[in-house]
């Protein structure tokens, strides 16, 4: 049971961190290098998963995958099965609410990179594309590392999403931390202390890995000091 | 004084650079209040040197010919290839103009060696030859030894020679220079431009380059041109332009620590001066003869090192202006003394440390300043 909890909460991480660094880095590079005046928009969109309770978010998702909703209904005509309590709605609602964790610090892990760097690059006759892979994301790393282990650490301990959208059905939609919530429910506070402990210490083993990588400063990953 | 100042030069020399934009700046760039960018000017293969104090529009101009920033209107050609042209609407994207631009940041990339940098705009060039015109430029700027080293290893004046050699292997139609000397030493500044000079022996393409050390135009040589407030004030050698300015403004820039409104007095063409009155004070300078009526305004420039000073009253000297003062106050700056004299009007003098001990002057000494008529220059 534990085991099951653990695996899927795992499998969810890593599917919602790909996914977000898929859509982070692109969102993130835009973020930093455009002048468009409409963009603070667009940072107020990101950042609301930050400060929206997360039943909130879960509820309006829930709302928007649901049957009835077009989003479900354009869902079922082409799958015929449902996003709601499922493991796929589980991956939608985090990557939503992780979406922020991860754009944030790429975008501003991308705009401390000198632009003068970038000027460069097209003088010499780099593409945008180029530019990117071979100046902006190099330099910008660290910030793309700390999205990462950021959205990564944070959907392992969601909660109010993935019980407003998933329910708790072993196996599909219940992740390690509704796991701890039933079993403190029940009284098990032996078993509730072992998750809540391996959960404890993912995330420390993870943040330590992060803040080791960073600790050498800014070029720490190039350095040789 | 046109704004446009010597768009008709022809050469026959395909590289010619042609430049004649137009910009309004926005007033919050630079804090003060807006102006509009518009130079004409061309540039053939050596040197010219933009020249003005910062905030002039000189970076803006190497913008606008790299690509990164975009007049209002103009046209921008090297040759007959047109890089801008508002009327035609062409604007070739920065990546494809094929110009060097060598910031003042230097902007080396500095997660890579010396080698990955100078190669970074050679994507598109076999292997081969990439190679080979890397260790060919490397040659040429002596920094073979430094290839497999990153830009945060190696000395200033190195990473100064890796930016030139990043620019100039992708064999740029012109390069363009900001500043980038600022903060090195002489030796080393004079090194590297040899090597530049001797690079461009060979390529023979338009160099821009811009600054605002009055020491680097005398060095650079070839032509220069005034920048003021987005506009080309004047153009010529830097021996022209610098030793016999007509402008405050370069006169500023060129080093003259004096500057006096006079008023005309008296001329006298057969003597071939005129006799300026300093406003508000007594003091009357004899100047060259210029064609300016009397009772009008003038400025007259002089070179705090082009004064002497005697601690006896001179005589039998060529020289048209002598002044009695006394000093206000002596400081030493490197291997000159500035000394401040009152004469009635305030005069900046520099004189060597040497001087200065066997006059044994101090504050409070009555001396005479002499001064040329020929140091006295008339500025508009």
């Amino acid at each position: 049971m534990i085991l099951q909890a653990l695996a899927l909460t795992l499998r969810l991480a890593v599917l919602v961190s790909a996914i977000l660094m898929a859509i982070g880095l692109p969102l993130g590079y835009w973020l930093a290098s455009s002048r468009w005046r409409g963009k603070f928009l667009v940072e107020a969109v990101v950042a609301l998963p930050i400060v929206l309770p997360p039943t909130v978010l879960g509820f309006y998702v829930l709302a928007a995958i649901g049957p009835l909703s077009p989003i479900g209904r354009w869902y079922h005509s082409i799958t015929g099965g449902s996003l709601a309590f499922t493991f796929r709605g589980l991956v939608v609602g985090s990557v939503l609410y992780s979406l922020p964790f991860a754009v944030q610090p790429i975008a501003a892990g991308f705009a401390s990179v000198d632009r003068k760097l970038l000027q460069a690059s097209a003088t010499l006759g780099a593409s945008d594309w180029r530019t990117f892979w071979r100046i902006v994301l190099p330099l910008g790393i660290s910030g793309v590392l700390t999205g990462f282990v950021l959205c990564f650490a944070h959907t392992l301990g969601e909660f109010g999403v993935v019980l407003m959208i998933g329910g708790n059905i072993p196996g599909a939609t219940q992740t390690v931390s509704i796991l701890i919530y039933d079993q403190v429910q029940a009284l098990n506070y032996a078993v509730a202390n072992q998750i809540a402990l391996s959960l404890l210490v993912v995330c420390f083993v993870l943040l330590t890995f992060l803040y080791a990588l960073r600790r050498d400063g800014r070029w720490g990953l190039w350095g040789r000091q | 004084m046109g704004a446009a100042v010597s768009g008709a030069t022809t050469t026959d020399s395909a590289g010619e650079l042609m430049v004649h934009v137009q910009k309004r700046l926005a007033a919050s760039t630079k804090g003060g209040s807006g102006f509009a960018l518009e130079v004409w000017f061309s540039a053939v293969a050596g040197f010219t040197v933009l020249f003005g104090a910062s905030g002039a529009g000189k970076t803006t101009i190497l913008d606008f010919v790299a690509g990164l920033q975009r007049p209002d209107s103009g046209r921008i050609a090297v040759g007959d290839l047109a890089l801008y042209d508002s009327e035609q609407a062409v604007d070739v994207p920065a990546r494809k103009r094929h110009i060097g631009y060598l910031f003042q940041s230097l902007a080396l990339f500095p997660h890579m060696t010396g080698r990955q940098n100078i190669q970074y705009g050679l994507a598109s060039v076999a292997i081969a030859e990439r190679q080979s015109r890397t260790n060919e430029i490397a040659e040429s700027f002596g920094v073979a030894g430094l290839l497999d080293r990153r830009p945060s290893e190696i000395s200033g004046g190195e990473r100064q020679r890796i930016a030139l050699a990043r620019a100039l292997v992708t064999r740029p139609r012109t390069l363009l220079l900001d500043e980038p000397m600022t903060a090195l030493d002489a030796v080393t500044k004079a090194k590297i431009l040899d090597d530049l000079r001797r690079w461009n022996e060979r390529h023979a393409v338009p160099i821009l380059y811009v600054t605002h050390q009055r020491e680097e135009v005398h060095a650079l040589g070839d032509r220069v041109l005034v920048l003021e407030a987005g506009r080309l004030i004047t153009e010529g050698t830097p021996h022209e332009v610098l030793s016999r300015p007509q402008f405050e403004s370069v006169a500023q820039l060129a080093g003259f620590e004096n500057i006096f409104e006079c008023s005309v007095v008296a001329s006298h063409p057969e003597q071939g001066t005129m006799t300026c009155r300093t406003e508000g004070t007594e003091v009357t300078l004899e100047a060259p003869l210029t064609r300016v009526a009397a009772g009008r305004i003038i400025r007259v420039g002089i070179r705090a090192g082009d004064i002497l000073v005697a601690t006896s009253q001179p005589s039998g000297l060529s020289a048209r202006n002598v002044l009695a003062g006394s000093i206000i106050s002596l400081r030493q700056q490197d291997v000159t003394v500035i000394a401040e004299v009152d004469c009635g009007a305030k005069f900046v003098v520099h004189l060597t440390p040497g001087a200065c001990q066997s006059l044994s002057l101090r504050a409070g000494k009555p001396v005479w300043l002499v001064i040329k008529t020929y140091s006295c220059h008339v500025l508009q």
